[in-house]
């Protein structure tokens, strides 16, 4: 099979205007994948189905990944001639900024005909609040309509283009998206023996005394 | 019914060693209950194939009178929550509990169905079923295997056994001051509203003791 780099110079030979770039994975595994712009994701994703090289036709794994908002500190030196003569004094200034945070959505690829695979594809949605919007590609891969339902239910990616976009795991009337990072969990106190870690300050709270005039048990 | 016996079990023993049977009604009542516990034909997990293997016939749980198991539960005595409730399942669970008919037993099979277990400090899973239902034998394991239910069915015979009809050690459904309603909760926003039932269950005290 090609390598990611070899289909993104082949994609990117077939659709000049799309953003198409290889993500290299730094790890053992080196399972690079290719990072589809959300304009061109639908046509690059039946490019990679209908290709005759590639011939993607099984769509394996959907999931998602939430990136939150990362606090970047520039540094940037300045240096200062000393008008004693001495040696120029070098000052640092930092800066931080917020680097926005984003949903990326995976799809894994495989060719049954072919047998070979997987090609990793990945989409990034504008931000973490309000535009979080990709298309589907359940019209290209059926396998996808489930699983992207999770990632819709568990992230919050909405998907333009679903046939049914519906919560699939929690129930309708759920407002949380459980699998993002800054999820915060029911007040759902569970015993332990030896409570530990945050496990000590749910225990102290499940056992604060009770305000008079309340209901009893 | 008196106060205090006006045979001893010594001598209703000796009596039925000579052949004459004396019995109480209550005695006969429970004797035919404990050994009739027909549990309700529903599983959620893993439990469910220990409870399914039980009642095959290697184990063979009709040796204890519960081989019936009821697909109806208006004609169930004990529900076997045997696995993870999740709090999507959770109000299925207890709506299944309130269609049965007094009296009626629980049995918590297993990790999950005691606490959660493995699943506890997730967003998605009960952490207990004895937050909305009252239980009366808790049954350890992961999961527990075909003999453990057992032992618990006779656990629960035990404690059907010493009922009694009258009195404050009376049933709930025989008694004035206790309630049989158990209010399904609802999908909240956030959670399963309420979360516990709190006539039912309290965070139990975690305080060390001396």
């Amino acid at each position: 099979m090609e390598t990611p780099d070899q289909i993104c110079h082949r994609l990117l030979a077939r659709f000049p205007s799309a953003e198409i770039s290889v993500l290299q994975n730094p790890g053992p595994a080196a399972q690079h994948s290719l990072l589809v712009g959300p304009a061109s994701v639908r046509e690059v994703a039946e490019f990679l189905r209908d290709d005759p090289l590639l011939r993607l036709d099984f769509c394996s794994n959907v999931t998602g990944v939430d990136w939150p908002d990362k606090v970047v500190v520039d540094v940037t030196k300045s240096t200062v001639p000393d008008p004693a003569g001495g040696p120029p004094k070098v000052t640092e200034q930092k800066t931080e900024h917020t680097q926005p945070g984003y949903l990326e959505v995976v799809y894994h690829l495989y060719s049954v005909a072919l047998r070979h695979g997987p090609v990793i594809i990945r989409t990034r949605t504008a931000n973490r609040t309000d535009a979080v919007t990709l298309p589907s590609l359940t019209p290209v891969w059926r396998a996808a309509e489930f699983q992207e339902r999770e990632v819709f239910d568990l992230f919050g990616v909405v998907f333009s283009g679903h046939p049914d976009l519906r919560r699939i795991l929690m129930w309708d009337g759920y407002k949380d998206h459980p699998m993002r990072r800054d999820y915060v969990e029911p007040e759902d106190y569970e015993w332990e023996p030896t409570p530990h870690g945050d496990l000590v300050d749910k225990s102290k709270r499940a056992h604060a005394p009770k305000p008079a005039g309340g209901p009893t048990p | 019914m008196t106060a205090m016996p006006t045979i001893t079990d010594e001598e209703r023993s000796e009596l039925r060693r000579h052949g004459i049977l004396l019995t109480s009604v209550e005695e006969l009542y429970n004797w035919g209950r404990s050994h009739s516990v027909w549990p309700l034909q529903f599983g959620l997990a893993c439990c469910a194939i220990e409870m399914i293997a039980a009642s095959m016939a290697r184990f063979d749980i009709a040796r204890f009178g519960s081989e019936v198991f009821r697909p109806s539960p208006r004609q169930a005595d004990l529900l076997i929550v045997s696995g993870t409730v999740t709090k999507k399942m959770a109000p299925q669970v207890v709506r299944l509990w309130n269609q049965m008919a007094e009296p009626k037993y629980c049995i918590a099979m297993g990790a999950c169905a005691i606490s959660g277990g493995p699943f506890k400090r997730g967003y998605n899973v009960l952490k207990g079923i004895d937050r909305f239902v009252p239980v009366d034998i808790y049954i350890p394991g992961c999961p527990p295997r075909p003999e453990a239910l057992l032992h618990g069915l006779m656990e629960l015979q035990k404690k059907i056994s010493g009922q009694s009809i009258k009195g404050p050690d009376a049933p709930r459904h025989l008694r004035a001051d206790t309630s049989c309603e158990y209010p399904v909760p609802e999908f909240g926003e956030h959670d399963l509203l309420p979360p516990k039932n709190p006539d039912v269950w309290q965070a139990p005290d975690s305080s060390r003791k001396q």
